[in-house]
């Protein structure tokens, strides 16, 4: 396969960044977006005229949530329930030209190129998203609390999510409600999160709210985008505990 | 180097001469070098300096002849101490019956208080399993925790792979299962190369650990009844894996990272994102700091504390192609080598038998399909070598092979364990087959995992219990894919995205590939290495899985050293530094430390040669791959060990790094991780040279059974090899750390 890529380039937060045009050729349907991208890298490093593109990725099999990329203006690309590091080239046509952005959002500012500081989600984790519980290892038997398999199993859907902020970049309002949310569910679906779920979601979503993310206004952008396919209904769910405990409080 | 007690007499002013036995008992390594260590003991009974009467020199000689048995009755017990090199290697295991020693050592060591506990620094490198949950548990306990990752969060260390599972000896089952049982599987897994103490431990807290998580919120599997669902793991016969679909690491490092949050947002641990050890630092002997380089800006920065922790996970890329993440590396671990650390058992790698092949050249990293699978899914390969012909040629699809035309070779060779034998014997078994023509990709290096009978098999189950026809094929073939789906959906989904086969009708294609490695730091009973105040957590250490790992058992010793094992040892250390105070990162040990990571990373991109490191990477990957892989053997380790070093005076030579020092470079970490491979790499081809015998992962082809089995040879291997650095891989001088069984009977491993 031929391609033209059109990728963001940006030496650092402080400077203006520009899109670049590169060709690439004999491109192997079998390759991984993000192979590609490093034989493009490979090919700039032995021409030696400018640094290769800087992009984040660890795992490359789709659970650390480290790979961004926004391509043809769809976070991770156009397969769906993938991240980056699994979109396969497969998915492109010989000829086409393919744009490359960071994830784009206030509270996600560009490092360089591809690479963006996702940390305003660490600290939203921070705010709230925990049960208190010490890990001395002194606690009751595992099976003491049965759990209905259909809270457990929503619980965990919910705890799927990889924080890589695919919700975010797709959002018009650059709103973190999705991966918020997601956290808040886990807890909430589970009697070792009910003990301090008020005091969590307002903790969680003012912190949300500090770092600059937009609101929630029911496009379902994020939804579609999210590569483990974080449900919707863990938004109404955020909403509905959010305004429990703001009434009892 | 002559180890024997020396008589020496002083004498007294009173006229007497007191008599001392010196001995030099070996040596131990203080900040990279040698240093001797005398034990001298002065005698209860003395000399007189000058006998004179008959019975005054009766009296001397008596007492002579008393100190030089004295004299060899301690020589005797000195050498059990010493290893064949004279350096002190003591494991440090508690005295008493296995089960009772943990509880025991638990109970004598030296406690800090909650007041001194605020007065003490940790240092934590790396945020997996073991990372995460040894910076949480010891910010709770009150030490100021600093903790260090390269990626751009803790949450995304590589724990967050692992798919399949965490084992615990609960018996929720009610199967049979103990803590004993747990224990002797892994003894056995491990392929008796393990340390017995170290072992049972694992085994004991690892209920624990079941019972913190779900208090934690971690939301495991879940039966109708709402208790947790358990599944098996390869090399045993009970149901003792805990899981959360084939996400299990994910879950288990979140609620570890939660525990993180709650500790960071406290301000008990100041953490350190994208950020990499370049080095530790070592005053008087005592591990007391690290320097780092920002991996954002560049900078390099002095980081001080009481001691280092260091959970930085495996060197599996050394093989460039493994199931590790791109960033995994051995750095952290290296650097603690060169200044002192032993480095145990380097051959002991995991070559995990599920995972998907190679597709081409451009391929940066292997995907593992969770052991799990081989609960369900059934391995095997054509019998005929027709058909392999005809589906590598693309005329013939793997469902149109009739049963009796089948190979389950794992089966027929194993039929007690079947699929589930451990990952060394799977692996090799498909080696075997693929070996002698029955590969059934293109490249002739796959072989089938087949879920079609489980498929039909829950189908039925569940139109039973649906009160529906049995008999409706399509019906309970429906069934049975949504009952799959449930145990493995992401996994089938990630087959699908990957090779663009659908596995719930076609049955998967799987390799063999490089997943873990159980060689690591040396460390004692108390996790601590040979620099005093710098331990080693998780898969960074040796201790746990001897040979070969079982399934589910990394997680199970992540968390175990985190949560339960280091934060008890840590404090019989610190014990000792309540009134040290803080460490000034003005010392000139950390200027030098500083000086020599600035000067080695200047080095390295003046360069200015010719190839990208992935180019060194990947020829080291495929030297180890093809030389030190699934089998070894005398020649071909010889060769690698030649070949690896030139490759890495190439490297020095020939490389060439883009970019400046001050800024985001991620071909200069590449570099600087490399090049620690491209010497770690020597060393395990020597360690593996060295080691005349086959036992679980390592397979030297010159020691094996009729049958093709490993042969072990317990009479001359029975020890760990711990290596001391010595200016370059070469050289470095083993030292061996006998490994003693208690309370097992060691057998030859069986399967069949």
């Amino acid at each position: 396969m031929n391609l033209t890529l059109k990728i963001w380039r940006q030496r650092n937060s402080n400077s203006k960044g520009e899109m670049k045009t590169y060709k690439m050729s004999n491109v192997s349907p079998d390759m991984s977006f993000l192979e590609m991208i490093d034989v493009l890298n490979s090919k700039i490093i032995s021409e030696g005229k400018e640094d290769p593109v800087a992009f984040d990725h660890d795992c490359r099999e789709g659970i650390c949530g480290m790979c961004s990329m926004f391509i043809n203006g769809q976070a991770h690309g156009p397969d769906r329930l993938v991240t980056t590091c699994q979109l396969h080239m497969r998915k492109f046509k010989d000829g086409d030209t393919i744009v490359v952005e960071p994830f784009r959002a206030n509270a996600f500012p560009v490092i360089k190129d591809l690479v963006v500081d996702r940390s305003a989600f660490d600290r939203i984790q921070q705010a709230g998203g925990f049960v208190s519980v010490n890990t001395s290892g002194n606690t009751q038997d595992a099976n003491s609390i049965p759990i209905e398999k259909n809270d457990a199993d929503k619980s965990f859907d919910a705890a799927t999510c990889i924080g890589c902020g695919a919700c975010v970049a797709s959002c018009k309002n650059a709103s973190a409600m999705l991966f918020v949310s997601a956290k808040v569910s886990q807890y909430a679906l589970l009697p070792q999160g009910k003990v301090e779920s008020k005091q969590r979601v307002l903790n969680m979503v003012k912190q949300m709210d500090d770092e600059g993310f937009g609101n929630c206004t029911n496009t379902g952008a994020c939804e579609v985008e999210c590569p483990k396919g974080i449900s919707l209904k863990n938004i109404a769910r955020m909403n509905s505990e959010y305004m429990a405990s703001t009434l009892k409080s | 180097m002559k180890k024997t007690v020396k008589i020496r007499y002083r004498p007294n002013s009173n006229g007497t001469s007191s008599i001392r036995l010196n001995f030099f008992s070996g040596y131990e390594i203080a900040n990279g070098k040698r240093k001797a260590k005398r034990l001298i003991k002065t005698l209860p009974f003395h000399l007189i300096t000058d006998p004179k009467t008959k019975d005054e020199k009766n009296q001397n000689e008596l007492n002579i002849k008393k100190a030089k048995l004295l004299a060899k009755e301690w020589e005797k017990n000195l050498y059990k101490k010493t290893n064949n090199n004279g350096l002190i290697i003591d494991p440090k295991i508690p005295k008493g019956n296995l089960s009772e020693k943990w509880i025991n050592h638990k109970s004598k060591i030296n406690l800090v208080s909650p007041a001194n506990k605020r007065q003490i620094d940790v240092i934590v490198v790396g945020t997996g399993l073991a990372g995460a949950s040894a910076s949480a548990t010891l910010a709770e306990l009150g030490y100021n925790v600093k903790t260090f990752c390269f990626q751009d969060s803790p949450r995304r260390a590589h724990s967050i792979a692992a798919q399949g599972g965490i084992n615990a000896a609960k018996n929720y089952q009610g199967d049979g299962d103990s803590i004993h049982r747990l224990f002797y599987d892994t003894i056995k897994g491990g392929d008796y190369r393990s340390r017995e103490a170290n072992v049972y431990r694992l085994a004991e807290v690892s209920g624990n650990i079941i019972d913190q998580c779900v208090a934690q919120g971690v939301p495991f599997a879940r039966d109708y009844g709402g208790l947790l669902d358990n599944r098996s793991f390869g090399g045993v016969l009970v149901s003792r894996t805990f899981y959360a679909k084939g996400q299990t690491g994910q879950q288990l490092l979140l609620g570890a990272y939660s525990a993180m949050n709650r500790q960071i947002g406290r301000g008990k641990i100041k953490m350190y994102n994208r950020h990499e050890m370049m080095d530790i630092v070592v005053i008087d002997g005592k591990a007391r700091g690290i320097i780092t380089r920002n991996l954002v800006t560049g900078e390099i920065n002095r980081h001080s504390s009481h001691a280092v922790v260091i959970a930085s996970g495996g060197y599996g890329n050394v093989f460039y192609l493994s199931t590790n993440a791109m960033g995994s590396n051995v750095s952290a671990s290296w650097k603690i080598h060169k200044r002192g650390a032993l480095f145990a058992n380097p051959c002991f790698t995991q070559i995990h038998p599920t995972c998907i092949p190679v597709s081409g050249d451009h391929q940066s990293k292997l995907t593992l399909m969770s052991e799990s699978l081989r609960n369900d899914g059934r391995i095997w390969v054509p019998k005929k070598l027709h058909d392999v012909k005809m589906i590598r040629e693309g005329k013939l699809s793997p469902t149109q092979i009739a049963e009796k035309d089948r190979d389950y070779y794992l089966e027929r060779r194993y039929p007690a364990f079947g699929n589930l034998v451990p990952r060394d014997v799977a692996s090799r078994a498909a080696k075997e087959r693929c070996d002698a023509g029955y590969g059934v990709n293109k490249t002739g290096e796959a072989v089938y995992l087949d879920f079609s009978s489980s498929i039909e098999r829950y189908g039925k189950e569940r139109a039973l219990v649906l009160g529906l026809d049995e008999n409706d094929t399509s019906l309970v073939m429906n069934l049975g894919k949504q009952v799959v789906k449930a145990k493995y959906g992401n996994l089938f989904q990630m087959y699908e995205k990957i090779v663009d086969q659908n596995p719930y009708e076609t049955p998967m294609m799987i390799y063999p590939a490089v997943h873990y490695t159980m060689g690591g730091v040396w460390v004692d009973y108390n996790l601590m290495t040979t620099i005093p105040g710098c331990y080693a957590i998780g898969e960074a250490n040796f201790s746990d899985h001897g040979a070969n790992r079982l399934g589910a058992s990394a997680l199970m010793q992540g968390l175990a050293d985190g949560y339960f094992v280091l934060p008890y040892t840590i404090g019989d250390y610190l014990s000792d530094d309540i009134r040290t105070g803080p460490i000034s990162v003005d010392r000139p040990e950390f200027e030098k430390a500083e000086k020599y990571v600035r000067e080695s990373l200047e080095n390295l991109i003046n360069k200015k040669g010719k190839n990208p490191v992935d180019f060194y990477h990947k020829k080291l990957g495929k030297i180890m791959w093809n030389k030190c892989g699934m089998s070894r053997n005398k020649n071909e380790l010889k060769e690698a060990i030649s070949e690896i070093k030139n490759l890495r005076e190439d490297f020095h030579k020939n490389v060439k790094i883009p970019g400046k020092l001050n800024e985001f470079n991620e071909e200069l970490s590449k570099a600087t991780r490399v090049s620690d491979f491209l010497e770690l790499g020597e060393l395990f081809a020597k360690d593996a040279l060295e080691r005349e015998e086959s036992c679980g992962g390592h397979f030297r082809e010159e020691h094996q059974t009729k049958e093709g089995e490993a042969l072990r040879n317990d009479k001359d291997y029975k020890y760990v090899s711990a290596w001391e650095f010595n200016k370059e891989p070469r050289k470095s001088v083993l030292h061996k750390e006998k490994l003693e069984y208690e309370e097992i009977e060691v057998k030859t491993r069986s399967y069949k």
